[in-house]
């Protein structure tokens, strides 16, 4: 890469700023419940559709990240969304099918896909 | 398209992480990863020092920014399987603080960083250094865009407005060096790094190097760019394998990219940097020693003026300035020189990166605004005194520097200050040390070591300092007398009066100002016959006590076979034989044995 000016200099960063996103804490938060019981229900394969959607749609300065169960162990896999200013938003029993419609709805555009929610805090 | 990591593991790459074990890490961490088939999912980076290196190897789970210290290998699976993958943070392997033993899981928490002012270590710890990309990122090379699009003159203003003083120890106004370079009469010109980083007890310049080499080559173009010359040198110790090669992959990266070479960004200015190894002399931190010893021959000092910047490297104008300088340099551009003014005390701008050593708890480095006092740099940043042990001494600016003694340490730490209380700013050596550290002792280490150093062109200091050694020699070995307190304190004067360079001028200091602050430790070695600490052996001796069961573990570990006696029966200690180990005492099941 050869850089020639400024405005060269300026798009290598906006580049780096979005590799390096992950060693920022955000306040958007994706949340997946990595409890013994939400990989067993298949958290894992919803947490790698969460990622392929992420990087897909071009979604940044969003933390994606692990709690443990619960207790709402037969609603797993449960995906909690974050966003500031608003409630926290508990998902259940998702499958990496509906992965999409949640970043693309509810973590971007702030509307709730209302059939998959189990909890609001 | 570049798949989205979820969490990045930072693992520290530094010299001190590097020696307790992280290379072992980081291949355990990307295989055990690779084999959960999250290789991509969270991204490894080995970065450089996060500066509380007695706490490594250190690793950073980001995005939650968790630390956890002293990891070792056998640890990774542990971190993988519950962290990594479940979220859970691994209680045993975070930080506490030393006060009050509580776990810390946050890095922003943690004491030893919450006081700091991180401006020349911003990046070290937090990127890879082996990356330009990432350096770009953290607004890197921005402030060369911004120099290149000014007028030299303007630059030098800049520098001269932040107030950014030398940071190898001299604290010369920056700004005013970079002037006289540029006033200086010729079309060659050269910029030189000093990067032979030489105190017993300094790494600051180290970890900049290791962990954010680009910031110290941004530095040295800008200033090119300033003083007008094409041409730049760093002057690095072989003893630091690992910065040189950093600096040679960032030089070589910054070259490929046009940030080094011709035409630099599009503006004409052509600029190159090359890399000269030294052999590790400590004369060679001394400017014109360090570059003779450029130049090819042997690295010693000459008389000034001709400064550098008139005379420097092969007789041109040259401006030397240490790594630390440079490194505050491409963030003046950047924010202007007004905001790095806005930091420190009247005389000193900005902020300080200190070396933590000796007695304490956080052993590691620190960069902190000028001004603090040496009490928060201690206590609060520090961590205190290990195994409850009082406070007895920090000495600052190493061999050239002095030691400062409980009673001002709520000194504001600038430049003034500690030449005032008789010691210096040095390159930011902190040697602290407790009640069971002796004064003659240390002040008899210190010029052993410049005695040492001592390149031997001219008398005062060749002959001086090695005289001045006996005396101290003298005094630890119970030979002193009443003269030779009058006598040191002549021949210092002669010493700091009559040397060709720094490392003469200021090789008595440590004797001075323990002369100054401890003058009764050199009077109980002299005159009672006592080291007060119990260090210099001439004075100790070990007792048996009533307390002695007679059970012989004393006698079997003596390696002199200098105690005797029967079964169940008092032991004695022949004093002739006795060559004060100590083994005994710390055998001694009944704590009968004393030293005195």
């Amino acid at each position: 890469m050869t850089i020639k000016n400024l405005e060269d200099l300026r798009k290598i960063k906006e580049r780096a700023k979005l590799s390096t996103s992950a060693r920022r804490k955000s306040e958007t938060q994706v949340i997946v419940g990595m409890g013994t019981c939400g990989i067993a229900a298949g958290a894992r394969d919803v947490m790698a559709a969460i990622l392929d959607e992420m990087s897909r749609a071009g979604v940044h300065d969003v933390s994606v990240m692990q709690d443990g169960c619960i207790g709402m162990c037969q609603k797993e896999p449960l995906v909690d969304i974050v966003r500031p200013g608003e409630p926290r938003v508990t998902y259940g029993n998702v499958k990496p099918a509906d992965v999409p419609a949640i970043i693309s709805e509810h973590l971007v555009n702030g509307r709730i896909v209302s059939g998959l929610v189990v909890a609001k805090v | 398209m570049e798949k989205l990591a979820r969490a990045h593991v930072l693992i520290c790459g530094g010299t001190g992480c590097s020696s307790s074990g992280s290379k072992e890490i980081i291949p355990e961490m990307r295989g055990k990863l690779k084999a959960k088939g999250m290789e991509d999912e969270i991204k490894v980076v080995e970065t450089g020092c996060h500066g509380l290196c007695e706490l490594g190897p250190l690793v950073i789970v980001y995005p939650e920014g968790v630390f956890y210290i002293r990891v070792k290998a056998s640890d990774v699976e542990e971190i993988v399987e519950n962290h990594l993958i479940k979220g859970r943070v691994v209680d045993r392997l975070l930080y506490r603080e030393p006060a009050t033993h509580a776990t810390v899981p946050d890095y922003d928490d943690i004491a030893f960083y919450k006081k700091q002012q991180r401006y020349a270590l911003v990046n070290c710890g937090h990127i890879n250094p082996e990356s330009l990309e990432e350096y770009i990122g953290t607004d890197g090379y921005e402030g060369l865009a911004k120099a290149l699009s000014m007028k030299p003159e303007e630059v030098i203003e800049e520098v001269k407005k932040s107030g950014l003083r030398g940071r190898g120890g001299g604290g010369f106004p920056t700004g005013t060096k970079w002037q006289f370079t540029r006033n200086a009469v010729g079309s060659k010109k050269y910029v030189i790094c000093n990067a032979d980083e030489g105190d017993p007890g300094a790494f600051m310049d180290r970890s900049v190097l290791e962990g954010d080499p680009h910031r110290v080559l941004e530095g040295m173009i800008i200033c090119g760019y300033a003083v007008g010359a094409d041409e730049g040198y760093i002057y690095c110790r072989a003893e630091y394998p690992l910065a040189i090669k950093r600096l040679r992959g960032a030089i070589g990266q910054a070259l490929e990219s046009g940030l080094l070479g011709e035409n630099i960004l599009g503006s004409g200015f052509n600029f190159m940097i090359h890399i000269k190894e030294g052999a590790g002399a400590f004369v060679c931190g001394e400017e014109t020693a360090l570059i003779a010893s450029i130049e090819g021959r042997r690295g010693m000092p000459r008389p000034r003026p001709p400064f550098p910047a008139n005379s420097g490297l092969w007789g041109k104008p040259s401006n030397i300035n240490n790594v630390e300088t440079f490194a505050n340099v491409p963030s003046i551009m950047r924010d202007g020189g007004d905001y790095f003014a806005s930091q420190g005390t009247e005389t000193s701008k900005g902020t300080k990166v200190f070396a933590l050593t000796g007695k304490i708890n956080n052993t590691g480095l620190a960069e902190v605004p000028m001004g603090i006092t040496m009490r928060e740099i201690i206590y609060d940043i520090g961590g205190g005194i290990p195994n409850g042990k009082k406070f007895k001494a920090v000495q600052i600016g190493g061999p050239s520097g002095g030691c400062l003694p409980e009673q001002l340490l709520d000194l504001a730490v600038d430049y003034e200050s500690l030449i005032r209380a008789g010691a210096m700013m040095g390159s930011g050596g902190l040697v602290v040390m407790d009640e069971t550290t002796c004064m003659v002792d240390v002040a008899r280490y210190f010029l052993n070591f410049t005695q040492d150093e001592s390149c031997g062109k001219c008398t005062p200091c060749r002959e001086g300092t090695k005289r001045m050694l006996e005396i101290l020699n003298r005094i630890c070995e119970g030979k002193g007398t009443e003269e030779d307190i009058p006598l040191l304190e002549s021949m210092a004067q002669s010493i700091k009066a009559g040397s060709l360079c720094a490392l003469g001028q200021t090789a008595p200091n440590p004797v001075l100002s323990t002369l100054n602050f401890f003058r009764h430790e050199y009077e109980a070695h002299i005159r009672d016959h006592k080291c007060p600490a119990g260090v210099c052996t001439a004075f100790v001796g070990y007792t048996i006590t009533e307390g002695c069961r007679g059970c012989g573990l004393c006698k079997k570990v003596c390696p002199a076979d200098a105690i005797s006696g029967e079964v169940k029966a008092k032991h004695i200690i022949d004093p002739d034989k006795c060559i004060k180990c100590g083994a005994c005492q710390s055998k001694c099941p009944f704590k009968a044995i004393e030293k005195g």
